[in-house]
């Protein structure tokens, strides 16, 4: 029974793997700059850096240079082209927020509406101290 | 340290944490009944369509740039791909809606020629132009995350609507709904 439902698990697997791309891919090469690295190795690197920050809309749990996804591929070429043209790395995460809004960043960003989260913790480890300041004197106390 | 008879106002504190694990049980039950919304919406709408200049998809249609869209007349602009499922779907839909008289132009992402002319042989060709994306740079340029995906334009070439996804019956009269407010400039 094991053995069977194995076999008919990786059938499923290897139909699926086939079909896929039929079913939804394009059979277009990818864009000039999807896997090519830049010639400049200090515009890759900071290409590279803000690729990891750029989340694959795709795919939405990984970031455009993780992602095999076509249009992670296209987007690549983007910030490369754009890299290699001299733009600013934050210059262009502005350009994609500004068509995406700000799910497409990876970079946690301190605004209006995320400052809780920044605060949070700072909070909960000032009642944490608070707490136990108190529980010690009073326990100070309770020997006396 | 804790005394078998702990005072009475304490008593409560017990019920706690099934009362944390009902919360945190709720919380992912009401995730695997309502998904949450994965869709991307671009933040392009209310603002001037980007500057492109696409070379023609098909030969027995002009290509697609920015200038065709500050006609006076909305439009409607249409990402779709001949790979896509879902965009044949949608195919009687936007026949209908260029039959009642709004120009539809379409965006070929990533697609080759024979494909197109297949998928248009079989789905018809509702597009006033076929403009070829290969790089995917006028999606990108609008906002757009998939396809298909139908941007209402207005005569001045501001970008007005965004519908997400195939256009299915139901959705027929909310497009051509926009593509009046669209009459009206902003």
């Amino acid at each position: 029974m094991h053995m069977l439902a194995r076999l008919a698990l990786f059938a499923t697997l290897i139909v699926s793997a086939l079909a896929g791309p039929l079913a939804a891919q394009d059979q277009l090469p990818p864009a000039p700059y999807a896997y090519r690295q830049l010639e400049d190795p200090a515009q890759e690197a900071k290409a590279q850096e803000l690729m990891e920050t750029l989340r694959c809309l795709k795919c939405q749990s990984q970031s455009i240079a993780d992602s095999d996804a076509s249009m992670a591929g296209d987007m690549r070429n983007q910030v490369r082209l754009k890299i290699k043209a001299g733009e600013d790395p934050e210059a262009i995460r502005g350009w994609l927020i500004e068509r995406y809004g700000d799910y497409v960043s990876y970079k946690p960003e301190l605004t209006a509406l995320t400052w809780p989260l920044f605060a949070a913790p700072l909070v909960l480890l000032l009642l944490a101290i608070m707490l136990l300041r108190r529980r010690f004197t009073r326990g100070v106390g309770d020997n006396d | 340290m804790t005394a078998p008879d702990a005072p009475k106002g304490k008593r409560w504190a017990i019920w706690l944490p099934l009362v944390l694990f009902g919360a945190f049980f709720a919380l992912v039950m009401n995730g695997l009944i309502r998904p949450a919304d994965r869709e991307i919406e671009s933040a392009m709408v209310g603002k001037p369509l980007p500057v492109f200049d696409l070379a023609p998809g098909s030969p027995d249609r002009p290509g697609l740039a920015t200038d065709a869209f500050r006609q006076g007349r909305p439009r409607l602009l249409n990402i779709f791909a001949s790979w896509c499922v879902p965009c044949a779907a949608e195919a009687p839909q936007l026949d209908a809606i260029a039959k009642s008289g709004v120009p539809i132009d379409g965006v070929a992402i990533r697609d080759r020629e024979e494909d197109l002319a297949r998928f248009l042989a079989r789905h018809g060709n509702p597009f006033a132009s076929i403009g070829k994306d290969d790089i995917s740079e006028v999606q990108l340029g609008l906002g757009s995350s998939g396809v298909p995906e139908t941007f209402v334009i207005d005569g001045s070439g501001t970008i007005r609507y965004q519908h997400i996804g195939p256009i299915m019956d139901r959705d027929v009269a909310k497009i051509l709904a926009e593509v009046e407010r669209a009459e009206k400039p902003l």
